[in-house]
């Protein structure tokens, strides 16, 4: 794919597209990649990158990440920062899938032990974790209880037994968005939501077990801070968000956003799918505190996910969860937008953070980081395809010229069509059990849209996210079982 | 009623194209199209429940768009595969649809299961006349 001729190359990892580029751009736009990522790159991401940077109240750049592709509006991978009192809030920056995120833990169980168990594991994860199209949880909520725990988030898993203290402290916000207003979602997507608590969905969304194998350590000692400390050890790591409920709330307010911002407050915008309102204005503020709800039904719905996985991992092996060291890293999320205090130009100053498709990585002494990670650094779950691997990065000091943001993923390369048409789910399934990966699906084509060709190499994404100074590499881990929806 | 996946327009997501030579045509075929990304085989689906849907818009494309998302809303809060019996479209002054769906609650063992729609998206959603009908492009974000 060709790159725009005014793209310009900074440094060996960060490109602009200068004002000049398009009309109506207030700031320049910068991608972070390597000379092979950037090559590689859709043009949706040039495109909709400088469409970002039109956006109202836009603060240095509008960004992209080094897994970037095309997305609704902004980029995947896209992160621009607005002043809360003249810029915009827009869902197309934060995500149909408000709050999707990934959560890791370890256990002190090693490769040789869980290999013999694997399927057993896998299996009844897999029914226990239910994925895939109209799935439900296991909870029997009403719509009141619903309500909540969009306001409460995880700290209601807490009061009910449902997570350990620490499972809170080692969650982004504390798995809580303060300022969650219940009265600012709509019944419809209340409806869509509230007997989906504990499922994984669909898509590229996944549970996997892992090894960290010691030649994939590039950081023991952050490793050993996070909870690795034995060779081949086993992990968990899941990916998912906040189903029906968070995309019913994206889709009533991007339908409020275009209604309102050109009559009332005289913004215009490229795409519809970047309909936005002010921060500061009574619809920006009900989609903010909307957001917040969807974002905290998501860590409830990854909390109840880790419960489940706790109870399989605890039936397979008779042993309780503590005795399995079944702790969490971290939860991240990689789909929201939060109010943040950045320097610039040596000034402290409170933004209006959007990222989409791209994760926050907060570096060592920072506030919001777990105390117990104060020198480490923020962790940071990059999730890969399910054939070749996912990553556990740190946050570092160099990473405030992008806000302290990193990459989330691989990146599709391939269309889910396309890899539908190249791979048969079953025969993959085959071919990687040969390799050591037991994976189960509730759907074939699911899981042939899901192979691992169809993704960008996530070590290219990974080591560009470390050039770039964005995030650190800690340690790799590789896939030996996963459920999928 | 024609409709037809594109492969080259969402990477991530799934794009399609559908037609008919009524309005009401094109909206049939594109909540089928949709129907179809959910599962597989849609002529499966029994008659065992029906939905009537009422909506109006001032914009016919966005009446599509609220239409589309109608038959999300079913399959997530009521577990319901539905398809089109009736659907009538008017103008009057803001247009108006009103539609007869029938179905039946989603069985995972009956319907192979296929995506689960996320959203139905504004990029590069369309709904245009042309000589033979109406045409309507549409992604879904799965």
């Amino acid at each position: 794919m060709a790159t725009p001729s005014a793209l310009k190359r900074i440094s060996d990892t960060i490109w602009e597209l200068p004002r000049g580029y398009k009309e109506g751009m207030l700031v320049p736009a910068r991608i972070f990649a390597t000379e092979k990522l950037i090559r590689e790159m859709d043009d949706g991401v040039f495109e909709q990158v400088t469409n970002v940077a039109c956006l109202p109240g836009i603060v240095n750049y509008a960004y992209c990440m080094p897994d970037g592709h095309w997305g609704y509006g902004f980029p995947i991978g896209g992160m621009a920062a607005f002043d809360p009192k003249t810029g915009v809030i827009s869902p197309g920056g934060i995500g149909f899938d408000i709050n999707c995120g990934m959560r890791l833990l370890t256990t002190n169980l090693t490769l040789e032990e869980v290999r013999p168990r694997i399927k057993e594991l896998v299996d009844m994860l897999f029914y226990r974790v239910p994925s895939g199209v109209g799935s439900t949880g296991f909870l029997r909520l009403s719509q009141d209880e619903f309500r909540d725990i969009i306001e409460e988030g995880s700290r209601w898993c807490l009061k009910r037994g449902f997570a350990w203290p620490e499972d809170i402290e080692l969650t982004e916000e504390r798995g809580c968005f303060e300022g969650a207003d219940a009265n600012k979602v709509s019944r419809k997507s209340i409806e869509r939501g509230f007997d989906q608590v504990g499922t994984l969905g669909s898509g590229n969304h996944y549970c996997e077990i892992q090894v960290a194998r010691p030649e994939n350590v590039f950081d023991s000692e952050l490793a050993r801070t996070f909870g690795f400390t034995l060779p081949n050890q086993i992990a968990v790591m899941f990916h998912c968000g906040s189903r029906g409920f968070g995309h019913q709330v994206a889709t009533d307010y991007l339908q409020t956003f275009l209604k309102v911002m050109e009559p009332r407050y005289g913004i215009k915008v490229r795409d519809r799918e970047l309909a936005c309102a002010p921060f500061n204005s009574k619809e920006g503020q009900d989609y903010f505190a909307a957001m917040k709800c969807a974002a905290n039904m998501a860590f409830v719905n990854r909390q109840m996910i880790l419960h489940r996985i706790r109870e399989v991992f605890s039936v397979v092996f008779n042993r309780s969860p503590e005795d399995l060291g079944l702790n969490m890293v971290y939860d991240v999320t990689h789909n929201t937008a939060k109010l943040e205090e950045h320097t610039i130009d040596g000034k402290k100053t409170r933004l209006l953070v959007h990222r989409k498709g791209a994760t926050r990585a907060f570096a060592p002494g920072m506030e919001g980081v777990p105390a117990r990670y104060k020198e480490a650094g923020q962790p940071v779950i990059i999730g890969g395809s399910m054939e070749t691997g996912s990553y556990l990065l740190a946050g570092v000091k160099t990473g405030g010229h992008a806000f302290y943001t990193t990459a989330h993923g691989s990146g599709r390369t391939m269309s889910r069509h396309q890899a539908k048409r190249m791979y048969r789910g079953s025969s993959l399934q085959h071919d990687m059990e040969e390799r050591g990966i037991y994976v189960r699906s509730v759907t074939w084509g699911g899981l042939a849209e899901e192979a691992g060709a169809a993704y960008k190499q996530i070590d290219d994404v990974v080591e560009a996210t470390e050039l770039a100074g964005l995030s650190k590499r800690v340690l790799r881990l590789l896939p030996i079982g996963n459920i999928k929806g | 009623m024609p409709y037809r996946y594109l492969g080259d327009i969402a990477t991530a997501d799934v794009a399609f194209e559908a037609t008919g030579k009524s309005l009401e045509e094109a909206f049939t075929s594109a909540a089928e199209a949709t129907l179809n990304v959910m599962i597989d085989e849609p002529d499966r689906i029994e008659r065992k429940e029906a939905v009537d849907v009422e909506l109006e818009n001032d914009d016919l494309e966005m009446l599509l768009f609220d239409f589309l998302n109608e038959l999300v809303y079913y399959k997530d809060s009521r577990k319901l595969l539905l398809r089109v019996d009736e659907i009538k479209i008017e103008d009057e002054g803001q247009f108006r649809l009103a539609a007869k769906l029938y179905g039946e609650k989603l069985d995972p063992l009956k319907h192979p299961l296929g995506a689960d729609v996320k959203a139905v998206t504004l990029h590069r959603f369309s709904l245009s006349k042309s000589d033979d009908g109406w045409k309507a492009t549409a992604v879904l974000d799965i």
